[in-house]
């Protein structure tokens, strides 16, 4: 079976910066498992999931090298690097989701948050709508929560229900590839817990790549870890190899402590 | 669709760039008779709509300018103990209920009339009459000059900003460090209201209640140039003092808290500390209401007088830019105009540059 | 000695802002003193012509309000644009400097500019010229406003629309605008307070006169350009009916001020 995603001998340039944030990284993810980017703060992690599903875009000037391939439903592989129209990118941004640091939920009703990127699909149907967004919030077991308040502003909520919202906005979208860029850094210790679990399930009809600066998290949530530094790929591998058994030394160094 | 939206929206940004390039082009273009007849001695030049022989326009530069302070110091003799109204009466004539545009005559000039009635010799009849092109001889021409309104521009700017400058301050530093939450709230929300009551309403205020006041205590008219000054300053106070009382609560609390627990007075960390923290700001912010006051048309235009006269006192009534442009701009064609328009274009580059380089130096946004 | 002189300095500073109160006051004072002796219904149903300030009315408000039709969409572009398009192109800071130089420019200038262009070919004062000056003076206002206001809302919500796949108009229009709501409507509500309370861009654009008029290619009536010719009249009911429109004038800004700043109180989060 071919990998979902494949980053081939990717490199990144920020707009105006000399030096390239991302120097020749190569990572495959697999379908259907959990893969998670390990670093210190700076190392590029955060740089290369934006990279997956081109959100830097919105900020023109940057360069890329390389190709990530994303696998579509007939075993296609498509360099998403090439992508230039805007109707493509909308494309691939549905089916690679993104979950964020912070959580992002729109100024509108909770309903509304989820049903927003449904009306973008052109799903009108109001029943269906409905359904839809009572099974995504079953997904994120946020529905006992919330099904009385549907229509409440959708900030109104606690910080762990609004991530909840936010991974289950993505998730009605049906799409392929989850990407969470620290999704658990601004929640408490009981959130963080929700989250995690409702990860693992998720990987059951998901791919996940999940950037966290938190080892404990990568080592209980991931099948293959990354580790990075200073915009180059360390080491990549099977979890428990990475924490156990490391190859590099600086990868042992980081996963020990002694830096980071 | 988005391509379009986005065009729309570059569009309309640029729209401001083409307004103002536009506004500084069209000034140009109806001040340029102006500019080519008057040149930068425009600048300089007292006279308004004085008639000189072409021939020898020199020798009689010195002559005029002599002859006018001459007069003027007669004036304010004359004036000084009769308080008069009638130069505000005579504004009245000015601003007919209906639309003066097609009234022939030169009402700017009556106003010369009132206020120079008891002058015994005065060179300003002809300038009532110099004013009308067609009475213009061949080998003489009208002089147009801005020294005027330009210097009652500075002053009266000037005379505001020595009396609003104190009094904002005071205020800021009252509302932010002295007074209490219970105080300071309120007295915060009127203090922007104020700001926000339209520049007429100051100007009616002093024509009926403060200019009067004035002139009891200062003697002199009840229009003239320190009253137009002291109103444009009580104009700016709100807007002065909101803007700067922001920039000064923006010193961190620690910074206060570290130099109090040195055992600093108030005084001295409102000297020392606060005021060094938000210098910038507070120039700025002082900056920007000079550009204002500058600017100001309406809350002057009641009090200054509107002649064209040098203030050789305080109490004398002159004149300033924006009231020269208010005040004349109806009844005004061809050359005139067209040194109406020169002003106007002097001012707008005043203060484009004088708020610009406030934004440069002192406010710039991150 | 220190102690000296900071009781002196805080005296002082109260001083002056009692002092700046006062003269506040005075002019509050005087403007409902005065103001009130000629208000009445008569007024409100009668033209300048019959003493009344019905024409006034409905002509500032006929100005301000058209300005505003224009000026708040392109505005609130160009605010969209400087934030969500251009924002930290070189382009996009030298509009934003350019707006903000715009707004504090003299307003009398503005007027002589759209004297020059409008009433000088047209050949007679007319409300499309008043209409023009006040959205010249309104533009940079809004442009301000909603640039500072789509400045606030996190980059992280963009993000988040972008990630879903929803086109950047559609984030702008269903996602930004709605997180930044109740700013701009803040905003706009100021920027037309201050329109309306304009007097010296009016003067010799829409002019005013005592009838009532419809068309806006004619000389126009403006309530702020009739007080200000009618404070000099010599006639004392004229001057109290300049005072009423004064007043009423105030009222409506101040109400507009307090509108926007409840407002802000009440926004959520």
């Amino acid at each position: 079976m071919k990998n979902k995603m494949e980053i081939n001998h990717f490199s990144f340039t920020y707009k105006g910066a000399k030096a390239p944030s991302l120097n020749n990284i190569t990572l495959p993810v697999q379908t259907h498992k959990v893969t998670s980017i390990i670093g210190p703060s700076g190392c590029g992690k955060s740089t290369l999931l934006r990279s997956m599903n081109r959100i830097h875009d919105l900020y023109p000037g940057n360069t890329y090298e390389g190709e990530i391939l994303l696998l579509d439903k007939d075993g296609n592989q498509q360099n998403i690097l090439d992508i230039k129209k805007e109707n493509e990118f909308i494309h691939l941004r549905q089916k690679v989701g993104m979950v964020f640091q912070k959580p992002t939920p729109f100024p509108m009703s909770i309903f509304d948050n989820i049903a927003y990127g449904l009306k973008l699909t052109g799903l009108k149907n109001k029943h269906k709508l409905y359904d839809y967004v009572e099974k995504s919030l079953r997904d994120v077991a946020l529905w006992e929560e919330v099904k009385n308040r549907l229509y409440d502003d959708a900030r109104g909520l606690s910080g762990g229900q609004q991530q909840r919202l936010c991974i289950a906005r993505v998730i009605a979208l049906k799409p392929e590839v989850i990407l969470f860029d620290e999704p658990t850094s601004a929640l408490d210790p009981l959130s963080t817990l929700a989250i995690e679990e409702m990860i693992f399930e998720l990987k059951q009809n998901y791919t996940i790549t999940i950037v966290t600066h938190n080892m404990q998290q990568a080592s209980r949530i991931s099948d293959y870890t990354a580790f990075m530094y200073l915009g180059d790929l360390i080491e990549f591998d099977h979890t428990e190899t990475i924490f156990i058994r490391p190859k590099e030394k600086q990868t042992e160094d980081y996963i020990t402590g002694k830096f980071g | 669709m988005e391509k379009l939206f986005k065009l729309f929206a570059q569009l309309s940004a640029s729209f401001v760039f083409v307004i103002l390039v536009a506004t500084v082009i069209v000034l140009y273009i109806t001040a340029k008779p102006a500019i080519e007849e008057f040149g930068a001695h425009f600048i300089i030049e007292p006279r308004w709509g004085v008639e000189v022989t072409q021939n020898k326009p020199t020798d009689r530069t010195p002559a005029g300018a002599t002859a006018n302070s001459g007069t003027t110091k007669s004036a304010v003799s004359d004036h000084t103990s009769t308080t008069d109204n009638s130069t505000a009466d005579t504004n009245s004539s000015d601003n007919t209920i209906d639309d003066s545009m097609d009234t022939p005559m030169d009402d700017s000039m009556d106003n010369e009339f009132g206020s120079d009635e008891n002058i015994p010799m005065d060179d300003d009849t002809d300038t009532g009459q110099a004013n009308l092109p067609d009475t213009a001889g061949k080998n003489t021409k009208i002089l147009y000059g801005g020294a005027i309104p330009i210097i009652g521009t500075l002053f009266s700017t000037l005379i505001a900003m020595l009396f609003a400058i104190p009094v904002s301050m005071g205020i800021a530093v009252f509302l932010s460090e002295i007074a209490n939450q219970h105080v300071a709230r309120p007295i915060g929300v009127a203090i922007e209201l104020l700001a926000a009551i339209p520049s007429i309403i100051y100007g009616m205020w002093a024509l009926f209640y403060f200019g009067p006041f004035l002139a009891s205590i200062f003697g002199g008219h009840s229009v003239s140039l320190l009253i137009a000054g002291l109103v444009l300053g009580i104009m700016v106070i709100p807007f002065m003092a909101a803007l700067s009382r922001d920039a000064i609560n923006t010193t961190p609390d620690v910074l206060k808290e570290s130099a109090y627990a040195m055992g600093a007075t108030k005084f001295e960390v409102i000297k020392d500390i606060i005021f060094p923290y938000a210098r910038a700001g507070i120039i700025g912010s002082i900056i920007v209401s000079l550009g204002r006051a500058m600017g100001e048309t309406m809350a002057v235009a009641f009090v200054i007088g509107g002649v064209f006269k040098f203030a050789h006192k305080l109490t004398d009534p002159t004149t300033s830019i924006p009231v020269v442009l208010a005040n004349n701009f109806a009844e005004s064609s061809g050359i005139s105009m067209n040194a109406l328009f020169y002003l106007s274009l002097i001012l707008f580059v005043v203060s484009f540059i004088t708020i610009f380089s406030a934004k440069y130096f002192f406010l710039r946004r991150h | 000695m220190r102690l000296l002189v900071n009781k002196i300095a805080i005296a002082l500073s109260s001083l002056t802002a009692i002092l700046g109160l006062i003269f506040l006051g005075w002019i509050l004072i005087t403007l409902i003193l005065k103001g009130s002796t000629a208000l009445s219904p008569y007024i409100f149903t009668h033209d300048l012509v019959n003493n009344g300030i019905r024409n006034l009315l409905w002509g500032q408000f006929v100005l301000a309000g058209l300005a505003s039709a224009i000026g708040i969409p392109v505005g609130l572009l160009a605010g969209i644009y400087l934030q969500e398009y251009g924002n930290h192109t070189r382009y996009a800071d030298f509009i934003r400097d350019l707006s903000d130089v715009m707004m504090s420019a003299p307003s009398i200038v503005i007027g002589t500019f759209i004297y020059a262009i409008i009433v000088i070919p047209v050949g007679h004062t007319n409300g499309w010229a008043g209409i023009a000056a006040l959205f010249v003076m309104m533009l940079p206002i809004v442009v301000r406003t909603t640039d500072d206001m789509l400045s606030l809302v996190p980059t992280e919500l963009r993000e988040a629309g972008i990630a879903i796949g929803a086109p950047k108009y559609h984030v702008i229009f269903h996602i930004i605008l709605k997180a930044a709501k109740v700013g701009i409507m803040t905003g706009l509500i100021l920027a037309f307070a201050r329109i309306v309370g304009e007097t010296a861009p009016l003067l010799y654009t829409s002019g005013s006169t005592i009838y009532m008029e419809t068309s806006l290619s004619q000389t126009f009536p403006s309530m702020t350009v009739s007080i200000y010719n009618l404070a000099t009249m010599p006639d004392e009911k004229l001057v109290a009916l300049a005072w009423a429109a004064a007043l009423i004038l105030t009222i409506a800004v101040l109400a507009l001020n307090l509108i926007g700043r409840f407002l802000i109180k009440d926004r959520r989060l």
